[in-house]
């Protein structure tokens, strides 16, 4: 589903983001990315929604590689991914309803079937009932609601999550995690980086990747790999 | 309707004052060009009046018998350049004369001959109203050997035919020159309300937009603006036109044409202006 190989990112002015990484995510799978900040989380999920590409290495994404990617790619592989950020990034000129149908809208989807379909996701979400608030009339935690059904209107393959509940209370994350945990037990693979290591502790059985410097120093899947040999 | 177009009738509502500013651009631009184009084409309008009465007299001398003068009449009638030939005898000159210059009456009053030459008066084809085109057709009536003299306004002719270069010249820079002033002004406020907007760019490339539905939208917004500022621009032209009327002096309205052209200028200004900006932006984020 998802893989980096030997992938390195460098910026001009800062340096190294990312060194040498190489990483298989697989279909289903639920991975928490954590690490200070600025070890290198955001740039994986750039590199995987193909914002960036690797300086050096290849990133594959559903068949796509980073390598031969051309623009005109870009849209459709970005259908394939939803993505959810700390700050929900939501039009505030919009009501809930009219958000989520931004992603469908966007992609030529017909108008009789947005509607329906829009009621569907917030209902997903537990949102039925506040279709017609504004941004600023919704708190943090839906906000973020009204954000993760966005990023699952186009029937996405990866959820790809940067701190998602880095702006909320503990109540609200917890909330959000649960759907995440729900969107995942329904089959799609989720991405989700997070500094909070309690929640990760919380939750042994999902992959933890822990990266330092832009490198992995800890990857609980490999820890099942050499246990099981 | 579409997504694009509701889109962007959606951002006049959004950003009422900036879109204003747009559309106000456009016309005052616009405007600018008509209040030029309206006074060029009445100029324009005025030397044409003056240009037509150009014309070339061919004095013939008192020999010549009146079947010849027929025969030469129906000759010049049929050259290319020109478009009518009228034969004025002594007798009419001599009426004319009297008529028209009273300091004749007082020289010739007492004379019972008539000092003047019968003539053909040639009124030229609009386009060789020109001072080669009467130049050319002097030399062949020369050719007649019956035609004393030939005259025509050399410089008249001269003087309008550079005037008209003058304000054909003029409307051109000048016109130019505010064009261009639109097209940036146009430009500058389209790339405003992009920034404005660019929160919602980059949602909509992240939900897997392609680039041609991100432009779409502001392409129509500037079409519209531009249409309108347009449509504006005509309604002030014709405004000063109907002011200058009725205080000033009369003055011709442009035809039908102008006003379609200006309010297409307007749309694809608006067009353009939007499409740079949207395609510099696009290219940022």
């Amino acid at each position: 589903m998802i893989k980096l190989i030997e992938v390195s990112r460098e910026y001009p002015r800062t340096g190294y983001a990312l060194r040498d990484i190489s990483l298989h995510i697989r279909k289903g799978e639920f991975v928490f990315l954590t690490g200070h900040s600025g070890a290198g989380k955001s740039t994986i999920l750039r590199l995987i929604q193909m914002a960036e590409k690797p300086t050096r290495g290849e990133v594959r994404v559903s068949g796509v590689s980073s390598n031969k990617l051309r623009r005109g790619d870009l849209p459709k592989l970005r259908r394939k991914m939803g993505v959810v950020f700390q700050d929900f990034r939501l039009l505030s000129d919009r009501t809930a309803e009219e958000n989520v149908g931004f992603a469908l809208e966007v992609t030529g989807a017909k108008r009789v079937t947005i509607r329906p379909r829009v009621a569907r996701l917030l209902a997903q979400v537990g949102l039925a009932a506040r279709g017609q608030a504004l941004p600023e009339e919704l708190s943090g935690g839906e906000r973020q609601r009204v954000a993760i059904a966005r990023a699952l209107a186009n029937d996405p393959l990866i959820l790809l999550a940067d701190e998602p509940t880095g702006n909320l209370d503990e109540w609200a994350g917890k909330g959000i995690f649960d759907l995440f945990r729900e969107i995942n037990g329904s089959g799609m693979t989720v991405v989700m980086a997070t500094h909070d290591l309690d929640l990760v502790r919380k939750h042994p059985s999902y992959r933890v990747i822990e990266l330092s410097a832009g490198s992995v120093v800890y990857d609980s899947a490999d820890r099942a790999t050499e246990e099981l040999v | 309707m579409p997504y694009s177009v509701r889109e962007a009738i959606a951002a006049f509502r959004r950003a009422p004052i900036l879109v204003s500013i747009s559309i106000i651009s456009v016309s005052l631009s616009l405007f600018v060009i008509g209040l030029f184009a309206l006074t060029a084409y009445n100029v324009r309008a005025a030397l044409n009046e003056i240009e037509e009465r150009v014309e070339v007299v061919a004095y013939l001398n008192d020999g010549a018998s009146p079947a010849q003068i027929a025969a030469a009449e129906a000759e010049i009638a049929a050259m290319p350049e020109v478009l009518d030939v009228r034969h004025v005898s002594k007798t009419e000159a001599l009426a004319t004369a009297q008529r028209e210059l009273p300091e004749f009456q007082e020289l010739y009053g007492g004379l019972d001959v008539n000092p003047l030459p019968a003539s053909l008066e040639i009124r030229l084809q609009p386009g060789s109203r020109t001072p080669s085109g009467a130049e050319i057709l002097t030399q062949r009536i020369l050719a007649f050997p019956f035609v004393e003299e030939v005259e025509y306004g050399r410089d008249w002719v001269a003087k309008i035919v550079s005037l008209q270069r003058l304000a054909g010249g003029a409307t051109l820079m000048i016109g130019g020159a505010f064009g261009a002033v639109a097209g940036i002004i146009i430009a500058t406020a389209v790339r405003i309300a992009v920034f404005a907007r660019r929160e919602e760019i980059e949602i909509m490339r992240l939900v897997g937009a392609t680039n041609g539905f991100i432009r779409r939208p502001f392409l129509i917004e500037g079409l519209l603006a531009g249409l309108i500022g347009g449509l504006l621009a005509v309604l002030l032209t014709y405004a000063a036109h109907r002011f200058v009327s009725s205080t000033l002096m009369e003055i011709q309205w442009v035809p039908a044409e102008w006003i379609a052209l200006t309010v297409l200028a307007g749309a694809v200004y608006g067009l353009l202006a939007s499409a740079v900006a949207v395609r510099r932006h696009l290219r940022a984020v």
